[in-house]
């Protein structure tokens, strides 16, 4: 148990106290002392900055479940560094903006705040796990409280379906991540991250890969709301603003590119991956790119855009994989530095942006495009922090989000160099995609702040009077607004401190052979240079497309695409359809009638029992050994039988009752000739009782119901009792004649000898009932008096089925 | 119920055959067909057909037997004498048997097992009885 262990647990014990603060200091608004341990955490993992930028990795050992190779082992390097600072660090300005945001005497905080803490322990967890299994506990952790964060305002209807939407979509892809990670396992006989780098040409070699492969990226994409996955995050805009900002841009969504690059080093190389990640990263990319434009709710914009640069990287890191293939150049890494750079802007830009939301939101009371404008001259820093965000976002200098915008545009050039996989017919693509998605991420970024900030005030649509956010709420946009002009000027800050260690991580030491990654971000490569270009010529065309907005929107109507994302109605028809379907299903088999479920049982028997006796031989017929029949047995047994087919034909009750007792009588007869007497006084006996206990009970029927039809003939009945009469004699035929081809000793002979001497007795049925086999006699007269106390309560108790309830 | 005098005369004559024939069988039942099974249920029936023949009502006051307690006697019995045999360090149901010389029966044979068999007597009938007195009784 180390200090990181507890930094990953405490978010969880922290959460037990947070009710204590809310019902306790009610004074205080329960976010002050919630932001005390995401700060400790951050300073905390700060000071492991200088040891993981020389290159080294941080891993304690603990033991969880060692039988089953599952430890709750940390590892952490670059990458989990990287990720684990912008959970605690983002998670500090979301709770200072949340104390803000959420009002303390209306809202349940204490649900808030333990849901939060839950969060941010989960994805600690995530990503410094060095153990699939513990991974995998934690990703799970992350869906539930997201679930329970987009649900927080229960009582609204669109939460609950974003939540229950959320909880669908990634739960299923944790499922068949687990099944692939439990495939990893299958491979290399470890859960262990680094183990199973270390076993990467056994992962490459095995039959397994592709399915893995497949199984592993369906959970990436699922959480990473990539395409066509991503329909759970648009209406996850219905949770708290802090939760987007938090969850839904800055940190969650990532987990899925953090598994992406954390098994990079596994699967990267292959050409499965690298179209995979690519093109859907790719894809998402456009789509959510294109989406974004045609929306009119700030969050639904921020949650399209958000899709959209989780494609971006997506894609990056997919080209960047191609890297394993040409032994790691220098030139082919870029790509994943460039992932790894936007992945830190877009944190800084989104969360931000999302903030911003939340601030028009609180001061206005809508987040609807169509009826804020003019905001400018009420909310000046707001307008500042969002048009700092959004330019960023749009890759406009001198922000962040230009360099990172820059560096993916050179790599999505670079990818058409690469000459396998394909590319050198489809490679085109690349850019061209980037370059399209890029427009739509400038007109959608312009959109949004001038739509909002710009243009005419509309006071009769808002519920307030607009006027700026208290400072609490300002405060921490403007520190990711500051990261973002910070990281824009001075880029080089963090790319040996962080952006290297996290390359390192993607490509390690061990398979690459590189030690040292040069990593230099500028702003200004010379006019030789392509992606300038390309920016320039994107800010034109994005600048012409925004203004000429009313003429070309039209062609959402015209694709559909203008009331909601086509994907949905496969998702609303699945959901909705499958209870009424299964219902449909059920009520084929389940009709609620003895007589069906009895057919079941019977054709399943013939079915089964049929075909393992001739599938496996074991019909014959042997009649070697049959013992001589005698004339009157012939007689006796034929009587039985006819007697036993014409009951199913009386139609009248008395009679088919004296008729099955005579079967009985009859029965005891063939005990008599086959020398039984026990068992022919005892068969006379009962039957004589159960043929008094069938008229008593005939007697007792209720008047309205004595109908004395004929019994219904079905043709389906008669074959299955054929069926099963016939198998049953098959049966009995065949274990006889095999039983005589392997005889066995028969332990009558025992029986028969030990009686006198050993039980004391001559009838040897009796002694073996009382004395050799006395416990069965014991249980069977529990049962006959189980019996009779169970027909008494049932006549004398008359309950009627409510004294229970 | 009309008065039958030569039913009920021949009831009372042929419940008393029919109960010694029980007994015997009871008693016969280590050495010849028979046992406590057969015993209980001949026994039953015996009492049944005095429940025929007589009224329900009358038969109660005279054989005012409580079922239940005599399927609880009757289990008593039988585990009791299995559980008898372990407090001299045998198995659960071990049965002992002897032969001992008793005046005017003579050499008889004297043996656990009839006490088991005896358990067994008792409950067969107490849950025969039981069952049929509960049906004919229940009027709704």
């Amino acid at each position: 148990m180390s200090f990181l262990h507890i930094a990953i647990i405490a978010p969880f014990l922290f959460a037990l106290i947070i009710p204590f603060f809310y019902k306790k200091i009610s004074s205080v608004h329960t976010g002050w002392f919630v932001l005390v341990l995401p700060t400790v955490l951050f300073v905390y993992l700060l000071t492991f900055i200088p040891t993981i930028a020389d290159g080294e990795v941080v891993t304690h050992l603990l033991s969880w479940v060692p039988s089953l190779g599952i430890n709750f082992n940390i590892h952490l390097d670059g990458l989990a560094l990287l990720f684990a600072l912008l959970i605690t660090g983002i998670g500090v300005l979301v709770v200072l903006y949340s104390v803000f945001y959420l009002d303390k005497d209306k809202e349940s905080l204490h649900n808030f705040y333990f849901y939060l803490m839950m969060f941010m322990g989960a994805m600690l967890g995530v990503v410094l796990s060095g153990n699939l299994m513990v991974l995998y506990v934690f990703w799970e952790l992350t869906s539930l409280s997201s679930a329970l964060l987009i649900g927080y305002w229960y009582e609204r209807k669109k939460s609950r379906y974003g939540a229950l939407k959320s909880m669908l979509i990634t739960v299923s892809g944790g499922f068949a991540m687990l099944a692939g990670f439990s495939l990893l396992y299958v491979m290399t006989g470890t859960f262990t991250i680094t183990e199973i780098i270390a076993q990467v040409d056994v992962v490459t070699s095995s039959s397994l890969f592709i399915p893995t492969m497949l199984l592993v990226l369906f959970g990436a994409f699922t959480k990473s709301a990539q395409f066509p996955f991503h329909i759970w995050l648009p209406d996850a805009m219905e949770a708290p603003t802090p939760v987007s900002a938090y969850l839904h841009s800055a940190t969650m969504v990532k987990a899925g590119i953090y598994l992406v690059a954390r098994l990079s080093p596994v699967f990267s190389g292959s050409s499965e991956w690298f179209w995979l990640v690519s093109g859907f990263g790719l894809f998402t990319l456009l789509w959510g790119s294109f989406n974004a434009v045609r929306q009119t709710d700030l969050k639904s914009i921020l949650a399209y855009s958000t899709i959209s640069q989780l494609g971006m990287i997506m894609s990056m890191l997919g080209v960047g994989s191609a890297a394993a293939f040409y032994g790691y150049k220098a030139g082919f890494t870029a790509a994943t530095v460039a992932a790894v750079f936007h992945l830190i802007n877009h944190s800084t830009f989104k969360g931000s942006l999302f903030m911003v939301a939340g601030i028009v939101d609180h001061e206005t009371g809508t987040r609807d495009i169509r009826k804020l404008g003019g905001l400018m001259t009420f909310m000046p820093i707001t307008f500042t922090i969002s048009i700092i965000g959004a330019f960023s976002m749009a890759g406009v200098y001198p922000f962040n989000g230009f360099l990172s915008k820059e560096m993916f545009l050179e790599s999505m050039l670079h990818a058409t160099d690469i000459t396998s996989f394909n590319m050198q017919s489809l490679g085109v693509l690349f850019p061209v995609i980037a370059w399209v998605a890029s427009v739509f991420t400038f007109v959608y970024s312009m959109i949004l702040v001038f739509k909002t900030f710009r243009g005419n005030y509309q006071p009769e649509e808002l519920e307030k009077k607009p006027h700026e956010a208290p400072v609490g709420m300002l405060i921490p946009p403007i520190i990711l607004a500051s990261l973002v002009v910070l990281f824009g000027f001075f880029p080089n800050i963090l790319s040996h401190t962080i952006i290297e260690p996290a390359v390192k991580a993607i490509y390690p030491v061990s398979l690459t052979g590189v030690e040292h990654f040069d990593i230099h971000i500028k702003a200004w490569h010379g006019f030789n240079f392509p992606p300038l270009y390309m920016t320039i010529s994107i800010i034109a065309v994005g600048v012409l497309m925004y203004l000429t907005l009313t003429k070309w929107q039209k062609i959402y109507a015209f694709l559909r695409l203008h009331k909601k994302d086509p994907i949905n109605y496969f998702y609303d028809g699945i959901v909705n359809r499958i209870a009424p379907i299964a219902k449909k299903i059920t009520k084929v088999p389940e009709t609620g009638l003895l007589r069906d479920y009895l057919a079941y049982m019977y054709v399943f028997f013939i079915v089964l029992v049929g075909y393992t006796l001739f599938h496996f031989g074991g019909f014959a017929i042997d009649t070697n050994n049959v013992a001589e029949i005698p004339i009157y047995a012939w007689v006796l047994v034929a009587i039985i039988a006819l007697s036993a087919i014409l009951v199913p034909f009386i139609t009248n009750r008395v009679i088919a009752i004296i008729a099955t007792s005579f079967v009985g009588f009859l029965v005891a007869l063939l005990f008599v000739m086959f020398r039984a007497p026990d068992l022919a006084l005892t068969q006379l006996l009962v039957e004589t009782v159960t043929t008094a206990l069938f008229l008593l009970c005939f007697y007792h029927l209720p008047e309205l119901r004595k109908e004395k039809t004929k019994p219904v003939f079905k043709w389906t009945n008669l074959f299955i009792s054929i069926g099963v009469g016939a198998l049953v004699t098959t049966m009995a035929l065949s274990s006889l004649a095999l039983g005589n081809k392997k005889p066995f000793e028969s332990i009558a002979d025992y029986f028969l000898k030990n009686s006198h001497d050993l039980g004391g007795g001559d009838n040897v049925v009796n002694v073996i009932l009382v004395d050799f086999r006395g416990m069965d006699t014991m249980f069977e007269i529990l049962v006959l008096g189980i019996a009779g106390l169970g027909i008494v309560s049932l006549i004398k108790l008359k309950m009627n089925g409510k004294e229970d309830l | 119920m009309k008065n039958n005098i030569s039913v009920h005369t021949i009831t009372r004559i042929a419940v008393f055959i029919i109960l010694s024939f029980a007994v015997f069988l009871l008693f016969a039942g280590h050495n010849n067909p028979g046992g406590g099974f057969i015993g209980a249920l001949m026994t039953a029936s015996a009492i049944v057909l005095l429940y025929i023949s007589f009224d329900l009502q009358t038969i109660k006051k005279v054989l005012s037997f409580y079922f239940p307690y005599l399927i609880g006697t009757g289990l008593l019995i039988a585990m009791g004498t299995g559980i008898s045999s372990m407090f001299f360090g045998y198995p659960f149901l071990t049965q002992f048997f002897d032969h001992a010389h008793i005046p005017i029966l003579g050499n008889v044979e004297l043996t656990t097992a009839l006490v088991f068999d005896l358990g067994v007597y008792i409950v067969v009938v107490g849950v025969t009885l039981l069952i049929i007195t509960t049906i004919a009784e229940d009027d709704s």
